[in-house]
């Protein structure tokens, strides 16, 4: 083995991140690492290139023991990231990009022909004939990624590691990095590839690692695994004894049509998205990280940029907001996948969290009027049952879950048509989580349109009318009634409609 | 293409404008171009050439250095004080109170992990109160028995010994960014900090060090200053930082890093300081009576036009790119 990690653990503020995870690559393997949000992947990752230092564990690395307190020191042993976001400078040239660190030098100054030279030759190697005098940022993502990889390698690294390289790449872009990795694998190197797209882990990786809640749940050669079971074990259910627990009943209560996606291309993550949300329905929207569904609904809120092409109706007449308000006043509210990123506001009280949405319409003459507000905020803490010590308690002070009620109701007191749910019971625990489905239920019954994101193959299952699952940006099916299971969800995450598995469920574009 | 030629455009807008401002004043004053106003142009703006060579390299990183103005007047106290001494201990304690204080900054800005504004604004405070200290809230005069002034007030083949000191300062300058592994790696830690340290580039040693060299070469213009007034200044140095943003910013760095030029900071320095000796060409003719304080609102005139350019190159750079 190249390299080899053991029981590795580590815990952030006493939080375990992970416990007991194993990674092992041999000298020229391509080797897939994959697992839910929050399963470890990037915390055994920033241990293996130095940025964090792990609790316990054995580390090996080409027969020495392994423990890098920097990147620089990662780097220096022949291990080089590719890191998500493309992490070099954009503002500097190419040549800067790929030498910085390992510089020519004459009489102890730079020599920027050999540089530019050498950038030339590394990026030929990979195929590339760009002027790498220019900034970085003058070119596209794809060359940018090009650019990382002709970097790691000429720090003459034996272990590259990708972290979700293709995530803004085209499918032509993919081939092209394909190539590079085939490449890699026949000069000795060994590639770590992390992706959520199943489809290229089969391309091109050898052998696969699984981790979930922290640990290593599975070690495999790619030939000698299914999709499926792939699936499963990340998401952790298994294929065989989930049943179906869909609530069949509500859709046929459903009303008129809310919001109606159609044909939805906004690349690089959404590309043909299509869905529906009725009245009094509850409809959840499920697929891998990645494969586009926070960035759809995000579109429908007006939250990122207008989209390239396809349609979006709102109570059936043409709607593309282009900015959040716009989507508010049509009567939309959106909880977002990142609470303490997007949503609350850590030093304000509970109150003034619930009501900021509302504010506008609480003041008089631009005055808020504080008795309104205070008998808002009192009515959906009653409501929703948020526990806090009262309403001017910091939000931050909340448990997570409490929070999350404090959020809904941002949006409750509006009076919203159509909520739409990113991620709702993330990070939040078991009995506020049910507390908290149970109270989008309540709300479906009172005829408002929820549209809900959800990595749980359980929560949609358990929680939502109808389902649309998505994958690598599209629409690939739609699940009702007794067809909405975990195991069809889990099919259709994993193989798409193309595999006959879900023929019925094909989406109604 | 596009993005390649407005860059360049930005580049040479200082020159160009230099290039006019020169016109202008050649063709309107009679002794614009003679030795003495270019001399005298010099010698004192060298000062000021000094601490805005600093500020652009901590510009560069994406920092800001607030107190060079006050350890400027600092090193002028120190080393009136030690001029008795010598030129050696006048210039070394000068330089040497320079460097305490950028040492200062530079170990809260990355040990610490403290803002530069924050950092700098409390150390500009604190170098301010020690100068009076030291100064007794006045002037400290200059030896003359030991040379010390000779580097403020004399020349060298012809040519101020401040203005020597300055262009060998950016001759130094330049050759530090455009060929050191240093100069680079103060570039890619302002584009991109985050990057710069996955890079496995020494971005905490670089940062340190470029508020450590702001230290030095303010303190360096104090000395000048009190070799050249012939007293140490502890009320000087008040917006010489400001003047130092400004021509660093008009000579084309990036305030908020990662792009930069040491001969465009010199541009600007030049650019600034013509402002002024133009302004007290045009009362000298006559014709019109415009206050000094007019400098001030011409000089922020022109910084602000040049944030406007630079946002709007900056938005042409980004757009090809996505």
């Amino acid at each position: 083995m190249l390299l080899s990690m053991r029981g590795i653990e580590k815990r952030f503020a006493g939080v375990a991140a992970l416990s007991g995870a194993t990674l092992e690559v041999a000298p020229g393997e391509a080797h897939a690492l994959i697992g839910q949000n929050g399963a470890g992947k990037s915390t055994l990752i920033k241990i293996l290139t130095g940025y964090h230092r792990c609790d316990a564990g054995t580390m090996e690395f080409d027969g020495q023991p392994l423990d890098p307190r920097s990147p620089a020191e990662a780097q220096a042993l022949g291990i080089s990231t590719i890191h998500q976001e493309i992490n070099l400078v954009g503002y500097r040239s190419v040549t800067e990009n790929i030498c910085l660190g390992r510089e020519s030098r004459r009489f102890g100054l730079l020599d920027w022909r050999a540089m530019h030279r050498e950038a030339q030759a590394a990026l030929a190697r990979l195929g590339l004939e760009i002027d790498v005098r220019r900034p970085l940022a003058d070119y596209t993502t794809a060359v940018q990624q090009m650019v990382a990889i002709a970097r790691a390698l000429g720090f003459r690294a034996k272990l590259v590691v990708m972290d979700e390289p293709t995530s803004s790449l085209d499918d032509r872009e993919v081939a092209v990095l394909f190539d590079v990795i085939r490449r890699l694998k026949a000069d000795g190197v060994s590639v770590v590839f992390v992706s959520h797209k199943l489809d290229e882990l089969y391309a091109v990786c050898d052998r696969v690692t699984v981790m979930r809640d922290g640990r290593t749940v599975r070690v495999a050669p790619m030939d000698g695994i299914t999709r499926l079971q792939l699936v499963s074990d990340m998401l952790g259910r298994d294929v065989a004894d989930s049943e179906a627990t869909g609530a069949a009943a509500q859709a046929a209560r459903a009303g008129e049509e809310m919001l109606a996606i159609e044909g939805l291309h906004a690349p690089p993550r959404v590309r043909g998205a299509s869905l529906s949300v009725r009245r009094g329905e509850i409809v959840g929207l499920a697929g891998l990280l990645g494969a586009g569904r926070s960035e759809t609904v995000r579109v429908a809120f007006g939250a990122d940029a207008a989209a390239d092409a396809g349609q979006l109706r709102f109570e059936g007449r043409p709607f593309s907001p282009t900015e959040p308000r716009e989507a508010i006043r049509a009567g939309i509210g959106f909880c977002s996948e990142d609470r303490k990123v997007e949503s609350i506001v850590p030093e304000m009280s509970v109150r003034e969290n619930l009501t900021l949405a509302l504010l506008p319409h609480l003041a008089r003459a631009g005055v808020v009027d504080e008795a309104r507000q205070r008998e808002v905020v009192d009515r959906f803490i009653r409501r929703l049952g948020v526990r806090c010590a009262g309403p001017e308690q910091p939000i931050r002070e909340l448990s997570g879950g409490n929070q999350q009620k404090v959020l809904l109701a941002r949006w409750l007191c509006m009076d919203p048509k159509l909520l739409i749910l990113d991620e709702p019971t993330r990070g939040i625990d078991v009995g506020a989580k049910a507390e908290i489905q149970a109270l989008i239920r309540e709300l479906a019954e009172g005829g408002l349109a929820v549209l809900m994101v959800s990595s749980e193959v359980k929560e949609i299952v358990d929680g939502a009318d109808r389902a649309y699952v998505m994958r690598d940006g599209r629409t690939v099916a739609e699940l009702s009634g007794g067809r909405l299971t975990e195991d069809a969800l889990m099919a259709a995450m994993a193989h798409g409609p193309h595999e006959a598995v879900l023929a019925e469920g094909a989406p109604h574009e | 293409m596009g993005a390649t030629l407005s860059r360049l455009a930005g580049r040479q807008a200082v020159l160009l404008a230099l290039a006019a401002l020169i016109l202008f004043g050649a063709l309107r004053y009679e002794h614009f171009l003679g030795w003495f106003n270019i001399t005298t142009l010099l010698r004192y703006n060298a000062l000021f050439a000094l601490v805005a060579l600093g500020m652009a390299f901590v510009i560069m990183t994406g920092g800001i250095d607030l107190s060079v103005g006050s350890v400027a007047a600092l090193a002028s106290v120190v080393s009136a004080h030690l001029s008795g001494a010598g030129l050696l201990p006048a210039v070394a304690g000068g330089v040497g109170a320079g460097l305490a204080v950028g040492l200062l900054n530079g170990a809260l800005v990355t040990r610490g992990g403290l803002a530069p504004f924050v950092t700098t604004l409390a150390t500009m405070l604190g170098a301010s109160g020690l100068a009076l200290l030291l100064a007794d809230n006045q002037s400290v005069p200059v030896s003359y028995d030991t040379g010390f002034v000779e580097i403020g007030q004399g020349d060298i083949l012809n040519f101020p010994v401040p203005a020597w000191i300055a262009l060998l300062a950016y001759i130094g300058g330049a050759v530090l960014l455009h060929l050191t592994g240093f100069g680079r790696t103060v570039l890619a830690v302002g584009g991109n900090a985050d990057a710069a340290r996955l890079m496995g580039l020494p971005a905490e040693r670089t940062v340190f060090l470029v508020y450590l060299g702001s230290g030095g070469l303010a303190g360096l213009a104090g000395v000048l200053l009190a070799a050249q007034f012939g007293a140490g200044q502890p009320i000087e140095g008040v917006g010489w930082e400001l003047f130092a943003i400004a021509a660093t910013v008009v000579g084309g760095t990036l305030l908020t890093g990662g792009v930069g030029s040491v001969g465009g900071t010199l541009a600007g320095v030049l650019l600034l300081g013509l402002i002024f000796n133009i302004l007290n060409f045009e009362n000298g003719l006559g014709t019109i009576s415009l206050s000094v304080y007019w400098q001030s609102v011409i000089r922020g005139l022109f910084l602000l036009v040049v944030v406007l350019l630079q946002a709007r190159l900056l938005a042409a750079r980004i757009a090809p790119a996505s």
